[in-house]
């Protein structure tokens, strides 16, 4: 899966069409800067999403692109005209709204055919091409209904057909399937993926859920605080987090600060205090103080105390949890702040079924493990990813 | 009156539909009986009279102010039969039915611009709309005829000079009910979700199409509701006819009014009642069913 869509994103990243580009664009909501100097090319037919915490700038970005906020500053670019002052209703792009915002009053038939009405197509043709839409968001026999007597994801569904049938030049998805329980919008998120393949619209899709947006996208721009951290494909962005941020927000991630003592061959030593010294790859100047993390994969537990060597800390067992096929321990390192460690049960120390709370245990992990996050925060902060 | 009675129904109707229905539930169960006061209550004061009135209306006038109970259908045939009877009806309807046109002209857009617009003021707004009803009808109806005066600063420097025509009437009418449209309308506004008019520009609809597809379509039920809510005492008015018409202008409310109290004819005052009643019904017929053809869609 991972493989695949990062072919598949690598073959859209090659291809000269910009569908939307930001170029340095800002928007202030009085004293809040919502999205700050932001610059974005979206690829033509890629299925890329802004990703962030509530407030981060990815739904202001996604209403300026559909027309319903202008930027302050910078430019915004669809199809490679510049559309400042250009209304919604004279974009090419369509929009799926996160309550659906169904006409209440209009047949479901009717909802879905409303844009193609607007355009002055025949009622004969558009009903047909409603009803293939329909089709295509597999919800038939419902033509007559009204909104309020679909169940919330047969509503989703009518949502992006109204929007598809339209076949835009971008698909603009705001947290669509936000309202629907865990199992649908598994069965939802399938769906979508496998819309997008079959009409091959660029789809921008604004989440906070990393889960989905890992999943589906081809590309992913994790947001906060108004600007893009990191713009990558999803493996890239789990792998390779750029900043603090990306790699708190994405999964889970120990954080360990440390001053770095040695830096030769792409390769560094970061004495984290206590008698942990971490050793990992990457360039960094000899000196500064830094922060590095690891996911709580990439580490193991052994019983026994630490043998001093680097890349092994030895800490205190809190807590000790069986996630199904996985152990998951949370441990305290001599410096006070916790980690934790989750290791498939398989290839886990079999002696990890006896320890308990209050146990000493040494987290080791290998050099591949740490990612160098920059700089390490001034204040002394609680390290529990 | 008619419209208070059905207006209850119809809310608990839409209720019933909102909520899912359950089997036996926990909800206490009232008795019946708990409502025979209101029952009694409506039976003696509310039917009561219009017992009266039409027993009145079918009976004969037999001197000054009195009575001889009969079967007799001649007052209706008198009014159907009399120019200037039909003239005060058509009059009255093309008042009510103007005045009620120009509330929701006038009405409309400053809901509009409360609900969409306003937020820390929005109620403060409304309340100072509504202000003026809390002071008396007559009073205020007073006070306009001051501001329409022939010596006043309307007519002597605007040179609208409008006191003791129809102008006049019109004004105060639509003054006098404006809040009354207000509310029901001002609260289908402030129900109203913007992003549908977002979704319906985002499909290519322009501004005004968007406005009069989507919010007006969905807000008509508390516009025709207002409508009807100022429409229905209009078309009774005796009051603002009396001060501002002068006289020179008549409702059917005044000459049910100067046929009582002046003509002393009170079977035929009880049969012009009976007939406005009659022709007020059918409005309100037309609303029920608007109203129970909307509610399928819960708009």
């Amino acid at each position: 899966m991972t493989q695949a869509t990062a072919d598949h994103a690598s073959a859209a990243v090659t291809s000269e069409e910009i569908d939307v580009e930001f170029r340095a664009v800002t928007k202030r909501f009085g004293s809040l800067t919502a999205v700050s100097s932001v610059n974005l090319r979206v690829h033509k037919g890629e299925f890329l999403s802004l990703l962030g915490p509530s407030g981060c700038g990815k739904t202001t970005s996604l209403r300026m692109i559909a027309g319903f906020e202008q930027p302050d500053e910078g430019e915004l670019l669809i199809g490679g005209r510049d559309v400042s002052g250009v209304p919604p209703y004279k974009r090419d792009v369509n929009t799926v709204f996160q309550q659906y915002a169904l006409f209440p009053h209009m047949s479901i038939l009717d909802n879905v055919a409303y844009g193609l009405k607007q355009r002055r197509v025949s009622k004969k043709e558009r009903h047909q091409q409603a009803a293939e839409a329909l089709e295509l968001v597999r919800l038939v026999g419902r033509d007559t209904h009204r909104p309020s007597m679909l169940s919330g994801g047969q509503q989703q569904r009518v949502a992006l057909a109204r929007a598809l049938v339209m076949n835009p030049r971008v698909l603009l998805l705001d947290e669509p399937l936000g309202a629907l329980d865990l199992k649908l919008r598994k069965e939802m998120q399938i769906e979508l993926k496998r819309i997008q393949d079959q009409v091959g619209i660029t789809f921008i899709y604004v989440t906070h859920d990393q889960e989905e947006a890992l999943s589906m996208s081809d590309r992913v721009a994790v947001m906060s605080n108004g600007v893009i951290e990191q713009l990558d494909e999803p493996r890239a962005i789990y792998d390779r987090p750029l900043t603090p941020f990306v790699a708190d927000f994405i999964g889970d991630m120990n954080f360990i600060d440390g001053q770095v003592v040695e830096a030769a061959d792409g390769g560094f030593a970061v004495d984290a205090g206590q008698g942990v010294v971490v050793r990992g790859r990457g360039d960094v100047a000899r000196g500064r103080r830094v922060r590095v993390g690891i996911r709580p994969e990439r580490m193991a537990a052994h019983p026994g105390g630490g043998d001093g060597r680097a890349n092994s800390a030895p800490s205190e067992v809190v807590t000790k949890m069986y996630l199904g096929d996985q152990v998951q321990i949370v441990a305290r390192l001599a410096s006070g702040s916790e980690v934790i460690v989750r290791e498939q049960r398989t290839s886990a120390d079999p002696a990890l079924d006896t320890i308990n709370p209050g146990d000493q245990v040494a987290i080791t992990w290998d050099e591949a493990a740490p990612h160098l996050l920059g700089d390490a925060p001034h204040a002394v902060e609680k390290e529990t990813p | 009156m008619t419209i208070a009675g059905g207006e209850p129904a119809a809310a608990a109707t839409a209720v019933d539909q909102g909520a899912p229905r359950r089997g036996r539930g926990f909800a206490p169960r009232y008795p019946g009986w708990l409502t025979l006061p209101s029952l009694l209550y409506y039976a003696i004061f509310f039917l009561g009279p219009m017992a009266i009135l039409a027993v009145f209306s079918v009976s004969i006038q037999s001197g000054f102010g009195s009575v001889t109970y009969a079967f007799d259908a001649s007052q209706f045939s008198q009014i159907f039969h009399s120019d200037l009877y039909i003239k005060v009806f058509w009059h009255t309807l093309i008042m009510a039915t103007g005045g009620s046109l120009l509330t929701i002209a006038i009405g409309y857009p400053v809901c509009y611009w409360m609900a969409r617009y306003l937020t820390t003021y929005k109620m403060l707004a409304l309340l100072l709309l509504v202000v003026p009803f809390w002071t008396s009808f007559l009073i205020r109806t007073y006070a306009l005829k001051i501001i329409l005066d022939p010596n006043g600063y309307l007519a002597k420097d605007l040179g609208f000079n409008a006191l003791y025509t129809w102008k006049a009437v019109g004004i105060g009418l639509v003054y006098n009910y404006l809040p009354l449209f207000i509310l029901p309308v001002f609260a289908s506004l402030e129900r109203m979700d913007w992003t549908l008019v977002e979704a319906a520009t985002d499909l290519g609809a322009r501004p005004f199409k968007a406005f009069w597809e989507i919010t007006l379509r969905l807000t008509l039920p508390g516009v025709v509701t207002g409508a009807l809510l100022v429409f229905i005492p209009m078309s009774g008015e005796y009051i603002i006819p009396n001060i501002l018409g002068g006289g020179n202008f008549e409702f059917v409310g005044n000459a049910i009014g100067d046929t009582f109290s002046g003509a002393q004819n009170w079977p035929f005052g009880s049969a012009l009642s009976i007939a406005l009643m009659a022709a007020l019904s059918i409005f309100v017929i037309v609303y029920i069913l608007f109203a129970t053809r909307e509610e399928q869609f819960g708009a």
